[in-house]
């Protein structure tokens, strides 16, 4: 029973994780290049735009919802097990839904770094 | 890419990893906090390490937003865990510490991780709003270098 707990609150984490970094993406796009527009219209416009925006507080609302999953996995299972494990499925959970949902071409490299920074990250946090 | 951009994902990458690690020795200093006392939080936050660990992650998150509005998710991503691989240098080149094979393994695989995603564009998805010129056409990752240069002339 333990181990199943300890996988549903890991894969909980994932899907809010991917949920945020995917709605976040897509608002800072909607956005556009803050560099250029920086330098057009000013800081606080910048500033303005991102906080009108509807999806980033989307985004930062699932984010805030896989902080507090990670908590709760965090005391079901170990921390050895839990934070790799997230953190590297999260990885290839966005690979995922960035060419689904944001359209991007992720091409054999792309594919190749996702896998190989999933597991870099699981044997550091390990 | 310009000189500028190249600083922005440099800063995702330190800023995360510094944040992470500056919290981690704060809260180990602070103790566990459990869901029946939160105040501990609020006594956490007066912990210099973990205030100071905070802000670093609100550096991360302007600069990973920053680094949003002109990349790719999948481009930014991998960015985000270079950091972890500075800092195990660090640990063992400046502090002497000793770093495990496991964790060796670990820094080589994403150094190679990064390594093939930077060769590539930055920006391949289509529907971006009011894009800089090397991103609306850039179909193969051979088009980058050249792209990037003639973005790079611009400014």
């Amino acid at each position: 029973m333990k181990p199943l707990y300890t996988w549903g609150g890991i894969l909980v984490v994932v899907f809010f994780s991917v949920v945020g970094d995917i709605l976040i993406a897509r608002a800072m796009k909607e956005v556009g290049d803050v560099h250029e527009l920086w330098e057009r219209s000013g800081l606080w416009t910048v500033v303005g735009r991102v906080l009108s925006n509807a999806t980033f507080f989307l985004g930062v609302t699932a984010m805030a919802a896989a902080f507090f999953s990670l908590l709760f996995a965090l005391s079901w299972g170990d921390v050895s097990l839990v934070a790799p494990a997230a953190a590297s499925l999260t990885f290839i959970g966005n690979a995922f839904a960035a060419k689904i949902f944001l359209h991007e071409k992720v091409d054999r490299r792309r594919w190749i770094a996702a896998v190989l920074v999933a597991g870099g990250v699981a044997l550091l946090a390990g | 890419m310009t000189f500028r951009k190249y600083l922005v994902l440099a800063g995702v990458s330190v800023f995360a990893a510094a944040g992470d690690s500056m919290l981690a020795h704060g809260m180990k200093q602070t103790g566990s906090i459990s869901l029946h006392h939160l105040q501990g939080v609020i006594l956490a936050v007066r912990n210099p390490w973990v205030a100071g660990g905070i802000v670093l992650l609100l550096a991360f998150f302007a600069a990973y937003t920053n680094a949003l509005s002109w990349a790719d998710l999948t481009y930014v991503l991998p960015a985000t865990s270079l950091g972890y691989v500075l800092l195990a240098l660090v640990a063992r080149f400046a502090l002497h510490e000793q770093v495990s094979p496991m964790r060796w393994m670990g820094i080589a695989l994403i150094s190679g991780g990064v390594s093939f995603v930077a060769g590539g564009p930055a920006l391949t998805s289509q529907h971006h709003a009011e894009c800089s010129a090397f991103a609306k056409d850039a179909p193969a990752s051979s088009a980058a270098p050249a792209s990037a240069l003639s973005s790079g002339a611009k400014r």
